[in-house]
């Protein structure tokens, strides 16, 4: 479970921590992805995450060497959660340990933020109108202009 | 003619009822074919679509081959 991972199960932090514990390091730093109960004005009650695993994880993977070949950092994993998750669950755990806090900072942020950019996993959210959606693919006025792909995305 | 894998995740899974599909074509790249199945299915607008031939992203004008496994990649939300 090193590196990028994805789990099925509850994140157990302790675990986790423990995993990227490094007597060469004086900082840890981590961010904690939690479900909300509200999204653009919609209350929410629960959400699915699903993922493109086999790429996924090849994505993933290549973040967190993105990081680690920019930034001093000794230990950097980043595990998500997939399936059926409540209020208040974490869905995503990123952790980076190095020697001094500035690498641990800088990567946790890189890796959180190239995460929900690039690797393939995709959001529903289920709301109390008993309504559910597709996070960035529908009802989501921040979403992208709504251009369907062949011809103009080749090169996008 | 080639036999194409096409798996469905996310928004479009939902959409076409099913999670893949084989599927014998004369589209001859990834723009193509999605082309042929939006005909098919009338695909939901959604943002811009990535797509993955056999695990990796690629160009939409990337040719296909016979065995070829397709995934067409809706906007991600991951986090």
């Amino acid at each position: 479970m090193g590196g990028f991972s994805f789990s099925r199960k509850p994140l157990e932090v302790a675990l986790l921590r423990e995993a990227i514990a490094d007597p060469v390091c004086g900082a840890f730093a981590t961010f904690e992805g939690w479900v909300r109960n509200h999204n653009e004005g919609l209350a929410v009650l629960r959400l699915d995450y699903e993922a493109y695993e086999q790429l996924g994880l090849k994505e993933g993977q290549r973040i967190l060497d993105e990081a680690m070949a920019r930034w001093p950092v000794r230990q950097l994993r980043c595990m998500h959660r997939l399936g059926r998750l409540e209020i208040g669950e974490m869905a995503v755990w990123v952790g980076a340990a190095s020697a001094h806090r500035d690498a641990a900072f800088a990567a946790c942020r890189f890796v959180i933020d190239e995460v929900k950019d690039r690797v393939p996993i995709w959001k529903k959210e289920h709301y109390a109108s008993g309504d559910s959606g597709w996070i960035n693919c529908q009802r989501m006025p921040g979403a992208d202009t709504g251009q369907p792909p062949p011809a103009s995305a080749s090169r996008a | 003619m080639s036999r194409i894998h096409i798996e469905y995740f996310a928004i479009l899974r939902e959409h076409v009822g099913r999670d893949a599909e084989e599927c014998r074509t004369s589209a001859t790249t990834a723009a193509e074919l999605y082309s042929e199945l939006d005909q098919r299915y009338g695909f939901p607008q959604m943002g811009r679509l990535k797509v993955a031939i056999n695990d990796e992203f690629r160009d939409w004008d990337t040719p296909l081959a016979e065995g070829d496994r397709v995934v067409f990649i809706p906007p991600v939300a991951g986090g």
